[in-house]
């Protein structure tokens, strides 16, 4: 069989579209062209919506970019407010932030992952895990899992409750805070907002140990289904600290191939464009990034919580580093390279958050007056981070004036873009080729897709090209309204 | 009691204010015994019923929010526009300013390090319209409520507000626009 990404003869195949994927945030679907025996010759996944971010920013003031960015992802605002505010950073000169504000990022950014990964878990993704991948429809929601297992579903409303309050102490609010500005942070948290916040964590730490021990739980008992779902091989890339931990919020650019041999480590992420590069393809307004030394065909990579617990060398918080040392260690290394691996990793993640968040609500330069760096004024910046669903770029350029001349970002699910293509193709062999479709086995391809956590919204900042337009013209010749197409 | 039947969806948006109605936190488990979803980003229906509350979130940028926004509004008896893009096109919206043709040749001609500089043309891809719009230049809305997103508070005082039966009413403290 093909590697299924396009049909020798498209034309006389059967269409089946899954539109839109749901339980994941932004627009995408999927396509599968089949023929008469029901044998799949084509899989995609798209993006079907586009914003065009990097035009629109051109000659806005830089000082707004760290606000205005969030606006691409309501489920991930903070990381681009983070990931911009880090590549302005270097615009205003402000290479070292002072101690209180760099802190009070790194909790802003936790409570980031804490609440992303909770959603993302328990909102989204749970009721393919707790009630089989071709449940019932009206089964498969977290209204659902509420009346069926009610304290599962109360404790992931709690935890994802619990990080998006930390976000709103360190950022002003719950979704596209300001807290964050070129330089450091407008803002320090009291000693009595930390106080109330300490006093929660040791159940939330506690949550997040028993949501790591479902997913361990699920490997454990349906170890073959989840070791070979969609199963394949990749690159992977993320960030890791100067020792090799992982860190969340800065560092190198490390990449590594499925053997786990090294590709490139503690790589300067300011010329992360020489390392990787873009393929773009006609049927997705995402494209396809890949390691520029091994090329498009072997090059791509994931990224995001699978990668980065299977390429660090330690987590620097201990419960989380114990249970990946469990999770590495699983049937020979055996979730390293599983999709639903992603769903363990994501949840190590979070106990990680949830540890990390009580290190830093202790630190008491959480509470200091020193906020606010400027330097030399530079005319460029990147700013790198992980976000929750993995490594995102920001790339700006300014003027003398203080406008954005040009930007570029790459988000974490573009990152995942072949890696997700890859992963519903093999669903598609494993469990759809030669047989009668049903709404249950189509939902095999979401579950594949959800693994990864995609941001479809976030994917879709760039624009398509579409030379062929239409427009529509009114009774005296004037253009009243015009659509395009790419083509 | 008859539960409500609420449908959601977002179109050129970020999700954000579906993040602001999960931001109800564990009055969700209240909601529930009032409301039932029909299509949501938090479901796996894909089409959207007959249902009493429509809540559409984002502006329409392309034709298939088109479609989508059509059917939420032949379907549901009360349409809410939820948040900055729903109302007034929002951030998306910026790109008003821009000619698309520029936008195009921007991205995909002067793209750092990209390889197979091609033009995405698949009829797969939805017609992007040149402006985005807000959704009441498309279909009659019945309800606004502001905000980037609006407060979690809000929303839920607008939901159990229909769901008592009320005409829901808003404080001027719970009407944002940031």
């Amino acid at each position: 069989m093909s590697n299924l990404e396009t049909a020798a003869n498209p034309e006389n195949l059967n269409r089946v579209v899954i539109e839109p994927v749901s339980r994941v945030e932004g627009h995408g679907k999927v396509t599968l062209l089949l023929d008469a025996d029901d044998r799949v010759h084509q899989v995609r996944l798209h993006i079907v919506e586009f914003r065009g971010f990097e035009k629109f920013i051109q000659g806005r003031p830089y000082w707004e970019v760290p606000v205005m960015v969030q606006r691409l992802c309501g489920i991930c605002p903070v990381s681009h407010h983070l990931a911009a505010s880090k590549a302005l950073d270097l615009i205003v000169g402000a290479k070292q932030l002072t101690p209180t504000a760099e802190k009070l990022r790194r909790l802003m950014h936790l409570g980031q992952i804490l609440q992303s990964h909770a959603l993302h878990f328990f909102h989204l993704a749970s009721p393919d895990l707790l009630f089989g991948f071709d449940a019932e429809v009206a089964k498969r929601n977290v209204v659902h899992v509420a009346a069926v297992v009610p304290e599962v579903a109360r404790k992931g409303v709690l935890l994802r409750k619990y990080g998006q309050e930390i976000i709103r102490h360190t950022a002003g609010k719950r979704v596209h805070g300001t807290g964050s500005v070129p330089g450091g942070v407008n803002k320090n948290l009291t000693r009595a907002e930390r106080v109330a916040l300490l006093g929660e964590i040791d159940t939330i730490i506690e949550w997040s140990r028993e949501a790591v021990g479902i997913v361990k739980q699920l490997f454990a008992d349906n170890a073959k289904l989840y070791e070979s779902f969609g199963r394949f091989e990749s690159n992977r890339l993320g960030l890791v600290r100067a020792d090799g931990a992982l860190d969340l919020y800065h560092g190198g650019l490390r990449a590594t191939d499925a053997e786990g041999n090294t590709l490139f480590d503690h790589a300067d992420y300011q010329h992360y464009y020489e390392l990787i590069h873009e393929e773009v393809k006609p049927w997705s307004y995402m494209k396809f990034p890949f390691i520029v030394d091994k090329g498009t065909e072997v090059g791509w990579y994931r990224v995001g919580p699978l990668a980065r617990v299977a390429q660090c060398d330690f987590i620097p918080t201990g419960l989380a580093e114990a249970e990946r040392v469990a999770f590495k260690a699983f049937d020979g290394g055996a979730a390293l390279s599983a999709p639903l691996g992603y769903h363990w990793a994501r949840m190590i993640e979070m106990l990680h958050a949830a540890e990390g968040i009580k290190e830093l609500l202790l630190d008491n330069d959480l509470s200091g007056g020193d906020l606010l760096l400027r330097g030399e004024r530079q005319l460029r910046g990147v700013g790198v981070i992980e976000a929750p669903r993995g490594t995102l770029i920001h790339h700006y350029r300014v003027n003398e004036d203080d406008q954005i001349v040009s930007a570029n970002l790459i988000v974490s699910t573009t990152h995942n873009n072949q890696a997700m293509n890859v992963a519903v193709r093999e669903v598609a062999r494993q469990y759809l080729d030669g047989r009668t479709l049903t709404e249950g086995l189509l939902n095999h391809i979401e579950v594949a897709i959800r693994a990864f956590d995609p941001c479809l919204s976030c994917a879709t900042h760039a624009l398509g090209r579409m030379p062929l337009e239409l427009e529509l013209v009114d009774a005296g010749g004037a253009v009243v309204g015009r659509l395009a197409r790419s083509g | 009691m008859t539960r409500l039947r609420v449908a959601t969806c977002s179109l050129a948006g970020c999700f954000g204010c579906h993040m602001s109605l999960l931001d109800i936190d564990e009055r969700l488990f209240d909601l529930v015994k009032a409301v039932e979803f029909d299509r949501s980003p938090i479901t796996d229906i894909k089409h959207c019923g007959p249902c009493d509350i429509g809540i559409v979130e984002g502006g329409v940028c392309n034709a298939e929010n088109v479609h989508v926004l059509k059917e939420f509004r032949k379907n549901c008896r009360i349409l809410l526009a939820i948040g900055s893009c729903a109302i007034t096109g929002g951030i998306p919206a910026w790109r008003n300013n821009v000619d698309l043709w520029d936008c195009f040749q921007e991205v995909y001609h002067y793209g750092i390090g990209l390889e197979n500089g091609q033009i995405p043309n698949d009829p797969e891809l939805p017609l992007p319209f040149d402006k985005v719009h807000p959704i009441n230049e498309v279909v009659r809305v019945d309800h606004f409520l502001p905000g980037c997103p609006p407060p979690a508070d809000a929303i839920w005082k607008f939901l159990t507000d229909l769901a008592a039966g009320r005409e829901p009413k808003l404080d001027y403290e719970m009407l944002h626009y940031d």
